[in-house]
């Protein structure tokens, strides 16, 4: 045991003496989470729109005013060509076409009903379906007021017999931040930890101190746990660091008990430093580290739900899921912080994730002895 | 009879495609300074690999103090100390941070060995803060010799010490052998450097992965058994070509400026063969006899060996 303290000491020594950790360790979590959350944000603001209006009437005219009215919208272009319209979206300076036909209010006075068309463009699926979604919502409540214009009776209640009063819970303004934040810190805490073991060990490999180790009676395990506490320790050290600019940035709530969210984040831990262990038992420079891992960091991060919920995957997305250790800590984080999750409401990640450890630091250990 | 430290039985190692070690034979008694002479690629990386417990033999029976290496890796790692080819400490680290890890890895003290380490500790020693990167060739050396040193091991297993080491660096660093040699250290070393076999109790001559000669320096300069002249003219290539096309001499071999010739019949005309060569244009003709070294043995095995295979 004591020989796990003189190899803790060397490697704190080496860590700190490295002139690109300590930026490393301070510098990226501002970056990522000042930046990233205010910047991955899918909120649409000032949706280009481009107005073909060819009915010219009031009628016409208050439609394209609400949308005006709108902090939403922005208008980029009028014309009466649908083809210079259509121009417009293929030189990217619209992301729609309002199109009003003519005869627009004519028919909607004689015939009660009317028709506009909304171009979309439908390069980012993200995108379009919220503009859609946007424009829908502005032209019922348009449609709502004209009824009660044209009918010239007073508006009732009736007209909405099953009033609809959406409250979102644990996030009530739906505040994009709040959701976001957790889920970068998810990812950064991965990449100092992953990132970092994996690359320590191979650069001990590539220097060919670890030689000169192996034929010190030093034993595998203590070896490892030398190895992989540092980065535990730098780990916790960053969620804590994330979590306080969170507070004091954005104001992320944290209903949930903090000392079961770090207890998770150990158990995550040691599956993601399992993996960089293994990682590192496999590849014999830098370069191959840094490839195999970018290589699985992306797939599960973006199979993680930090941007899609995984709800809506396909069932085989799902499946696979089961080895992203990415998705359970994505959920849990934001379980803990946001909802106030116990231990409870956790367990059945908690408990996969156990398992996970033991699995992924065995095999890295029995893949590690042969190399030494 | 004789302790043997090092028994090395029918060794031999295969890499994936290459036989790098193709069944050597040596053992080591206790307090030998033994050496094992070859160029690179002939197999003295992968045998000292074998010894420190790194890599595992593909086949024949090896034991260091007494243990196997596979089965009783474990006791041979504490008792051996070994210093690699490629400078294998930790760069990011001062020459003291290095020695004070080495040490308690091996459950041990700087103060604890100081008296073994301190004739070479004491050169390093005021550079004792500096980086271990940024030490000097011969300083790096002299402080990976500290390093496998201070647990105090019984067998001290150097591989290519001297190479990339300056000349009056390589002069010191044999000497603190000798040294430790007289401290009773058994020492099995590497080297490409012919010049210092002669400073080994016994040399075991290796090519192609294969023991070719083991023996004390001595004795195996004496089994060359044959005479040797040096020629030097100002043409030296055109020399070589001349000479080979001599039908009574046996061997050429370029050594610095000189070529070392041997002949079919161990007599020489000296003024002859002043004459042939002058007649082939060549000017400042030099023949002397001289004694063999040990490269002269390296290239006469190397030469009967590849004469045996062909």
């Amino acid at each position: 045991m004591r020989k796990i303290k003189f190899i803790l000491q060397k490697e704190f020594i080496q860590i700190f003496r490295n002139k690109t950790m300590l930026p490393l360790i301070f510098g990226v979590p501002i970056i990522q989470l000042v930046i990233l959350v205010h910047a991955a944000t899918l909120e649409m603001k000032s949706i280009d729109m481009f107005v073909v209006d060819k009915d010219l009437s009031s009628l016409s005219h208050k439609l394209i005013n609400k949308f005006e009215g709108s902090p939403f919208y922005n208008v980029s272009g009028v014309s009466f060509s649908m083809d210079e319209a259509e121009e417009a979206i293929e030189k990217n300076k619209a992301d729609f076409i309002m199109h009003i036909p003519y005869g627009f209010e004519r028919n909607l006075m004689r015939e009660n009903s009317s028709r506009i068309q909304l171009l979309i463009d439908g390069i980012n699926g993200t995108a379009a379906s919220l503009i859609n979604a946007y424009s829908s919502s502005v032209i019922s409540d348009f449609n709502r007021n004209i009824i009660v214009d044209l009918t010239k009776m007073p508006q009732i209640k009736d007209m909405n017999p099953i009033a609809i009063e959406t409250s979102y819970w644990y996030n009530p303004e739906l505040n994009y931040k709040i959701y976001m934040l957790p889920g970068i810190l998810v990812i950064l805490v991965t990449i100092i930890s992953m990132f970092l073991a994996a690359m320590n060990i191979v650069r001990e490999k590539e220097i060919g101190t670890i030689e000169q180790l192996n034929v010190t009676p030093i034993k595998k395990y203590e070896f490892i746990v030398g190895k992989l506490v540092p980065f535990m320790i730098i780990a916790l050290f960053e969620l804590a660091f994330g979590l306080a600019i969170g507070k004091i940035f954005f104001h992320i709530p944290m209903v949930g008990s903090l000392s079961l969210l770090f207890g998770f984040t150990i158990v995550y831990l040691m599956v993601v430093l399992g993996i960089g262990l293994f990682i590192s038992t496999i590849s014999s420079t830098q370069q191959q580290v840094m490839f195999i891992a970018f290589f699985f960091m992306l797939v599960f991060i973006l199979m993680s739900g930090i941007f899609t919920p995984t709800e809506s995957m396909p069932v085989w997305a799902q499946r696979v899921n089961i080895i992203n250790p990415f998705y359970y800590f994505m959920r849990v984080i934001r379980m803990i912080l946001l909802k106030g999750s116990g231990f409870w409401d956790i367990s059945r990640e908690f408990f996969s994730l156990s398992i996970y450890a033991v699995i992924i630091l065995s095999l890295a250990v029995w893949r590690y002895r042969k190399v030494a | 009879m004789k302790e043997f430290i090092i028994e090395v039985e029918n060794l031999k190692k295969s890499y994936e495609k290459v036989e790098a070690v193709k069944g050597v034979n040596f053992s080591v008694s206790k307090g030998e300074l033994f050496g094992l002479i070859g160029p690179d690629g002939a197999g003295k990386t992968s045998i000292f690999r074998i010894l420190t417990t790194l890599i595992f033999p593909t086949e024949g029976q090896v034991k260091v103090l007494n243990f196997d290496v596979i089965k009783n890796y474990k006791e041979i790692r504490s008792n051996i100390g070994y210093m690699p080819q490629r400078f294998s400490l930790y760069q990011d680290l001062s020459v003291e941070e290095n020695l004070t890890f080495f040490a308690r890895i091996f459950g041990t003290t700087i103060e604890e060995n100081y008296n073994l380490i301190k004739d070479i500790y004491v050169q390093i020693e005021p550079f004792k803060d500096r980086l271990a990167g940024k030490l000097s060739g011969g300083m790096k050396q002299k402080l990976a010799l500290c390093c496998a040193l201070i647990h105090s091991p019984d067998v001290l297993i150097l591989d290519e010490p001297t190479t990339g080491v300056d000349a009056v660096s390589r002069k010191e660093f044999w000497e603190m052998l000798i040294r430790l040699k007289e401290k009773g250290i058994t020492i099995l070393v590497s080297t490409p450097y012919m010049d210092e076999a002669n400073l080994c109790d016994r040399v075991a001559l290796i090519q192609n992965g294969e023991i070719m000669s083991i023996d004390t320096p001595e004795k195996v300069i004496q089994s060359f058994g044959r005479k040797l002249w040096a020629v030097k003219s100002d043409r030296i290539y055109q020399l070589i070509k001349d000479l080979k096309s001599m039908d009574f001499i046996d061997s050429v071999f370029p050594f610095g400026e000189y070529l070392h010739i041997t002949l079919q019949s161990d007599k020489l005309d000296q003024d002859q063969l002043i004459s042939m060569l002058t007649d082939k244009n060549h000017c400042q003709i030099q023949i002397q006899e001289i004694e063999a070294n040990i490269e002269d043995c390296f290239m006469q095995l190397m030469n009967n060996e590849k004469l045996t295979v062909t």
